[in-house]
């Protein structure tokens, strides 16, 4: 995993920075607050980069906020495990600011694994014309799927993230660029659009040490938040549509040329293109309070035929999260303490489609069942118990490596 | 109230948490199901080299790591999943050699055809006139036993003339080898050759000697031993180590020899019988034994390959028109059985036997022999249902 260099090469500065605020903060405790997330029944996936608790200075335009997660792991693939580890996944530390009436800025920098991966995931200055009507610059995350808006820790009763937006998808993957979105409701329904130009992908997502087509690779490409690989946009457009009584369905897309098709004048390739598709919903049966959320992926990705066919040209993907509240009441001094019962089902295909030499179906995919147990003291922690079993196949659809796993952490905005 | 959920939350994470995690955890497969692992004894400075062995057999070459531009496949594991035999998918083309005077089509991109190429480059095209043989990878395991058979010990097993009038005559292939391969203690010459033994034809003397052509012909990569690019016919840097290249060959060295299963069984062992009595045995030997090896858990052991090393004719059927060394165009080193009960485990649950794959069963396999295997094949095909199916049961069991 690369870092970006400025922050690679001053986190020492950083962390001396996000201390002084903290000092500052703790030493005029009395002017801070606490700004709640908008739990209102308006807000839709595309609101999450905003919709989070801050911690707001009194007579300041600045506002802090940011999650942490960690966890143990104890995993086992047929019969051979690596032994029990602890990991401090990511701490998140985002910062919003007016600046005028009608702009607002907002930026999120993310440490995975410790100091192992350094990233801007966002940082755009958002122009407000109309409700309908707002101009978004600067880095930002391609709005594809419904996680990849709405992908903050504490938000979720897993420890993992869904294989569909981790694997398949870039999960939080950002670009430099700029585009529009909105947002109007009318009686009980509210519609969402968003639309963005930014620099893409490159020719590591079908070149690359997975052995697989694997838009996640892009993130290696530090590049991307200067210049784009193939020299054409990478669009992307979501529409999102809720109803209050009935929940949130959300279809987007992204797509463009991947490959450095010329250089200098000359013809490298032809122009290929990587599309992708993705639908996201989420619900809450209001009789039972099952929370229900999911999404659903097409990736299509022009591969030379003349490359190996390890780099499929079709995938798909899709989780399933069912979360059931089971108890829900004070305990100690948390008010709304409350009990999770949830299950997630994942499932990735890398590669559909047949060998070309013998028609039959080529393997590499994923299914995943994952129980778990939550437990959130307030709507901003949650406590995770999951156990994750896995089936995985190999290209050649040879019997499937068995994967069991227990992880057990910890999720928290601060 | 509050003391009553806590204490609901803690006996449910107690009781989760209380399960045995042996029990919910994926037990291992019996040893004898798996091609590969380590064959026991290594001390603990050669396990850490199988190990560096074991990654890069799995590591995958990019573009930028030296892939190309011109290949058959990205890594080792392509060929050989599971440490197993190869596929269709990464089915590969030699050329260019129609007799034992040497590759006509070495300056056409002979002798092995690379049919895939990185985006931007076209992959090489089979030219007018040059004959070829499909081939489909072998399986790695127990090389190092079949490295460690000492020269003396081939030549005893071989009958070039048929003296004993069995019908089979089979010989070593003596061939020219490369510089950089170290001579086996005791290796024997005649007229400036030594035996090889390794690949279809016994072409390549030795682990060293496979494994870097591997590396150039099947993944364009170019290594200090085999230094020309095949796409542009020049001298490249190194784009792997020296060091990767020794763990490789230490880590096929030391992968385990395949373990059989049910060896007690009554069809099994009136297979086993069978399979001595039709003559497959003259061939496909049951036991050979190691000489000296540098690594002590190889040195003089008994092993059962249920191979001889050797070349033989095998008929029509299986003349491509093709071959390597001096080998000629309907020989065919005998290929090592043991394992062959788990070849279809690691080519997607289907058999692909015989050098090309075309073989979908073990009895087509049989029914493909020709030659010096013809009278074995022929009492084969006299055998009873049951009698076929207990040698088959015999071989599955390897």
């Amino acid at each position: 995993m690369r870092t970006y260099t400025f922050l690679k090469t001053k986190p020492f500065l950083l962390g001396l920075l996000l201390c002084a605020i903290g000092g500052t903060i703790n030493a005029q405790e009395k002017i801070v607050t606490r700004v709640p997330a908008d739990t209102s029944k308006t807000s839709l996936n595309m609101d999450a980069v905003y919709n989070r608790p801050f911690l707001a200075l009194k007579n300041t335009p600045v506002a802090l906020g940011g999650y942490l997660e960690a966890n143990s792991i104890y995993s086992s693939e047929d019969g051979v495990s690596e032994g029990l580890s602890f990991q401090a996944r990511r701490l998140t530390i985002f910062m919003s600011a007016t600046i005028s009436k009608r702009i607002k800025f907002l930026s999120e920098i993310e440490f995975e694994d410790g100091t192992k991966e350094i990233g801007i995931e966002f940082a755009a200055i958002d122009v407000a014309f109309y409700p309908a009507l707002n101009f978004r610059g600067g880095i930002i995350m391609n709005p594809i799927g419904g996680f990849n808006q709405n992908h903050d820790g504490p938000k979720w009763e897993f420890v993992e993230r869904p294989d569909v937006a981790v694997n398949l998808l870039p999960a939080t993957w950002s670009n430099a660029g700029f585009g529009l979105y909105g947002k109007t409701h009318k009686y009980n329904w509210i519609f969402g659009y968003e639309v963005y130009l930014t620099n893409g992908f490159d020719n590591s997502i079908i070149d690359n040490e997975e052995n697989k087509t694997f838009l996640p690779a892009a993130k290696e490409n530090e590049d991307r938040f200067e210049e784009s690989n193939s020299g054409k946009a990478l669009f992307t457009g979501k529409i999102a549509i809720k109803n209050r009584k009935l929940g949130e369905i959300g279809f987007s897309y992204m797509g463009g040329v991947y490959n450095k098709f010329e250089e200098e004048g000359l013809t490298l390739d032809k122009k290929r293109r990587v599309d992708v598709f993705a639908i996201d919903f989420k619900t809450t049966i209001k009789k039972t309070g099952t929370y229900i959320v999911g999404e659903a992926v097409l990736i299509k990705v022009d591969v030379p035929d003349t490359f190996t066919q390890q780099y499929g040209t079709k995938q798909v993907g899709a989780f399933i999260d069912v979360v059931q509240p089971i108890l829900k009441r004070k305990v100690l001094d948390w008010d709304n303490a409350t009990l999770n019962l949830a299950a997630r089902f994942d499932y990735v295909d890398w590669n559909v489609g047949t060998f070309n030499e013998t028609q039959t179906d080529i393997g590499d995919n994923l299914w995943a069942i994952t129980p778990a147990i939550s437990f959130r003291p307030s709507a901003q922690t949650v406590f995770r118990l999951n156990y994750r079993y896995q089936w995985q196949k190999d290209i050649l659809n040879n019997s499937a490596a068995k994967t069991a796993t227990w992880l057990f952490g910890f999720s928290t905005y601060f | 109230m509050k003391f009553n959920f806590l204490t609901l939350i803690i006996v449910a994470l107690c009781l989760v948490l209380g399960v045995s995690c042996e029990d919910t955890l994926i037990p291992a497969p019996n040893e004898n199901e798996l091609l590969d692992g380590p064959i026991e004894g290594l001390t603990t400075a050669q396990q850490i080299q199988f190990l560096s062995g074991d990654e890069a057999f799995g590591d995958v070459f990019t573009i930028e790591k030296g892939l190309g531009p011109i290949f058959v496949a990205n890594q080792c594991a392509s060929c050989h999943a599971g440490d197993g035999r190869g596929t269709p998918f990464v089915r590969f083309t030699r050329f260019g050699q129609p007799d034992t005077l040497g590759n006509q089509f070495l300056d056409m991109g002979g002798p092995q055809l690379q049919h895939k190429a990185i985006p931007g480059y076209l992959p090489e095209q089979l030219p007018a006139g040059a004959t070829f043989t499909d081939l489909i990878a072998p399986p790695v395991t127990g090389l190092g036993f079949l490295d460690a058979v000492s020269d003396v010990d081939l030549i005893a097993l071989s009958d070039p003339n048929d003296a004993n009038g069995d019908g089979i005559s089979g010989r070593p292939h003596w061939n020219n080898i490369p510089d950089y391969v170290t001579l086996r203690p005791n290796s024997i010459s005649q007229n400036g050759r030594y035996i090889s033994r390794f690949g279809k034809k016994g072409a390549a003397y030795d682990l060293l000697h496979q494994t870097s052509g591997a590396y150039n012909q099947d993944m364009g990569v170019t290594s200090l031993f085999e230094s020309i690019d095949p796409y542009s016919g020049l001298e490249e840097d190194p784009e792997v180590s020296t060091q990767t290249i020794n763990d490789v060959v230490f880590y096929l060295k030391t992968l385990k020899a395949p373990l059989r299963r049910d060896e007690s069984k009554p069809e099994v062992i009136y297979g086993e019988q069978l399979f001595s009595q039709i003559q497959c045995a003259s061939c496909h030997m049951p036991t050979l034994n190691t000489g000296y090896s540098p690594i002590d858990v190889l040195s003089y052991k008994e092993f059962h390959p249920y191979t001889d090393l050797l070349l033989h004719d095998m008929g029509s059927e299986l003349d491509d028109s093709y071959t390597e060394g001096f080998a000629e165009t309907s020989e065919w080193k005998t290929p090592p059985l043991w394992g062959l009960g788990l070849s279809k485990d690691a080519q997607g649950g289907s058999y692909f036997l015989i050098h090309d794959g075309r073989a979908l069963s073990i009895e087509a396999a049989i029914l493909l022999h020709g030659g010096e295997a013809e009278q074995a094949k022929s009492k084969y095909t006299q055998l009873s249902e049951i009698e076929k199916q207990q040698l088959i049961a015999f071989l599955e069991s390897l």
